[in-house]
């Protein structure tokens, strides 16, 4: 069974971002970018499967600028066996990365996608369904819990309400939560393996795909601050305070 | 402008984050058609009639839609969108998991999770965890939105009488199918909706230990809530996750204890009106967004709290 497995370029979670001088977009000069955390858990869900005979082989597949290749080798370090940069210099929105990832899919013809249930940066949580939709196959999103099947796959989720189990017929896209599972690290001996791996470069044009922007981005803002309010000395003055100045209590 | 809201419901009843994506399509102005898609749903059909803002509900009663699947629901709205500018649905797990699915099948960029509309074609959003907001136009000639419920005030439930259409195609697809659910019973009110949520982090230590903070929720009426690393220590399931990617909430009152205030966890709360931490360490971030902040040890603050409400 072959597995594609899409990551994204993102901010490190730890940075702190900001606006750029004319607040047009975020400031990306020098700040850290690593392999944004969901799709982290789909390439160690990708390799677990190998690891337990279902999967024969893994793909990492990116869109994005010439930069994601640092992205890529880290997924070839944690276990993926080859990758494919699909290389623009535009910054490309879920609808065009779903279109560039079906002419890699048809090309590789995969039984499972996986990828992360939202990135980082755009938290759009768009991209997994909008694949599915365009290859006619089935979703699970959000999944905490995979187990495959003979010709489906058992998919846990988390919704709003708990918890839901779906069956799902193959090919499907699966999109990762948090709790899927853990992330290993890449080990040193990997590392250096990974950089023997192949990685192959493609461009959207290449696979006939537009890639041209529906949305612009007008600018970027700080949300509203909040201010540190004032600490109190005890329980009796916080419960005084919500009942009597902040009336929030009754 | 004509505006086409999918209705969240659990078949029963209408989820309030409706009215709060009726509140969002209120400001674009226009007509306001609301779908309810469903398995033996004429209940929440004959809630949505009610409300004052519509002008027709399109119901669809049918196995197909039991558990509103992505599958078989994105192309029943998608086959149902002409004529309308938007499509918009509060941003639940049902729609995210739905709503970009229809928009690639109209072949359109989605827009999630709009927290302000500036014109039919702008709109703000968070992104960054809310450490940012954007501000993105769409050029495309169907706006297909999810709204964050909790940056709109809901619209009136009642006062309507708005005309019934039934579609009564419904394809199953039959590439996907319901299995099984495990779903948070509790007395006390949903998350999203409290007026009050009392949260518990690793601080608590264990999932034992949250009989303190459910103790306080009930003499408050409200709703307990928990960080990411209480939900992954399986003190508590994970509907109760605030955050970046678990609930939105914007209480009157948010009681964060033993929280230390991730950017991540901030995510999801920080919009509240007052904001009060309860923490043993003085130097923790919650406490720079905390309106009254109480430095102690929870096992002896909490305990207190409750004798004193
Ligand atoms: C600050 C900011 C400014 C932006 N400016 C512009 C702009 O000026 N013009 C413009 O057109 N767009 C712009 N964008 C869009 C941006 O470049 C992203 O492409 C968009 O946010 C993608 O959404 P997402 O990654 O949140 O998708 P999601 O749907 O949240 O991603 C889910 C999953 O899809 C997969 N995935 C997503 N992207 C890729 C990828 N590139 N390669 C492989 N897999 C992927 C991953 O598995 C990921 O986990 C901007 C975004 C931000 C945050
Ligand atoms: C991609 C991504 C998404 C994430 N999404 C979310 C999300 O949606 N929601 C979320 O919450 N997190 C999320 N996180 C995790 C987040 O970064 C933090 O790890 C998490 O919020 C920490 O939870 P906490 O505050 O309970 O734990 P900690 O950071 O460990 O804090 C525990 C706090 O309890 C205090 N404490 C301990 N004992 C006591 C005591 N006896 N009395 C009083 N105080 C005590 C400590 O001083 C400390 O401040 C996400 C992370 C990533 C990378």
């Amino acid at each position: 069974m072959k597995i594609l497995v899409a990551v994204k370029r993102v901010v490190d979670y730890n940075v702190k971002v900001r606006p750029n001088s004319d607040s047009s977009d975020v400031e990306l000069a020098n700040v850290k970018m690593s392999v944004n955390p969901f799709c982290e858990i789909a390439v160690e869900e990708a390799v677990r499967l190998k690891e337990k005979g279902i999967a024969t082989e893994i793909i990492a597949v990116t869109i994005g600028t010439v930069q994601s290749q640092e992205q890529l080798r880290t997924c070839l370090a944690l276990g993926a066996d080859r990758a494919i940069l699909v290389e623009t210099d535009i910054p490309v929105e879920p609808l065009a990365v779903a279109k560039c990832l079906k002419a890699v899919y048809e090309e590789e013809q995969p039984d499972i996608v996986l990828m992360g249930k939202q990135a980082i940066d755009g938290d759009n949580n768009q991209t997994g369904q909008m694949l599915a939709s365009m290859l006619g196959c089935a979703q699970g999103t959000f999944a905490s819990e995979v187990s495959v099947e003979e010709g489906s796959i058992a998919v846990t989720r988390e919704i709003d309400g708990g918890l839901q189990t779906l069956s799902l017929k193959l090919p499907a896209v699966i999109t990762t939560d948090l709790r899927l599972n853990e992330p290993r690290y890449a080990s040193l001996p990997n590392i250096m393996k990974a950089k023997q791996k192949p990685l192959a470069t493609r461009s959207a044009e290449e696979l006939g795909v537009d890639v041209s922007p529906r949305t612009q981005l007008l600018g970027v803002e700080l949300p509203a601050q909040r201010q540190a309010g004032i600490k109190v000395n005890d329980v009796a003055q916080l419960v005084d305070k919500l009942k009597n100045e902040a009336k929030v209590i009754s | 402008m004509s505006i086409l809201v999918i209705a969240e419901h659990n078949n029963q009843q209408l989820n309030p984050a409706t009215l709060s994506a009726l509140a969002a399509a209120v400001e674009l102005g226009g007509d306001i058609d609301l779908m309810v898609a469903g398995s033996g749903c004429q209940a929440a059909i004959d809630q949505a009639s009610q409300i004052a803002c519509i002008t027709k509900v399109i119901a669809a009663d049918h196995s197909a839609c039991e558990h509103f699947l992505a599958e078989n629901i994105a192309p029943l709205i998608a086959d149902n969108a002409s004529g309308y500018t938007h499509i918009l649905a509060a941003a639940t797990t049902t729609a995210k998991n739905i709503m970009p699915r229809v928009a690639a099948l109209l072949d359109v960029q989605a827009i999630s999770d709009i927290s302000a509309v500036i014109s039919e074609n702008t709109f703000k959003r968070p992104i960054y965890a809310g450490n940012l907001i954007a501000t993105v136009q769409s050029n495309d000639a169907v706006k297909v939105i999810t709204v964050r419920a909790t940056a709109f005030d809901a619209v009136e439930a009642t006062g309507g009488s708005a005309t019934v259409e039934t579609l009564e195609s419904v394809n199953d697809m039959g590439i996907s199918s319901f299995a099984s659910e495990q779903l948070a019973e509790s007395d006390r009110p949903e998350l999203t909706a409290a007026s009050i949520v009392v949260s518990g982090g690793r601080g608590m230590a264990s999932g034992d230990n949250f009989d303190l903070l459910y103790r306080i929720a009930d003499k408050l009426g409200a709703a307990v809530g928990a960080s990411r690393a209480a939900v992954d220590a399986e003190f508590v399931p994970n509907d109760m996750q605030v955050g970046q990617t678990g609930k939105i909430v914007a209480p009157d009152l948010y009681i964060a204890v033993g929280i230390s205030g991730a950017i991540q966890h901030l995510a999801g709360m920080k919009e509240s009106k007052v904001i009060v931490a309860i923490n043993k360490d003085e130097e923790a971030p919650i406490f720079s967004i905390a309106d009254y902040g109480l430095v102690a040890d929870l096992f002896t603050a909490l305990p207190e709290l409750e004798s004193k409400l």
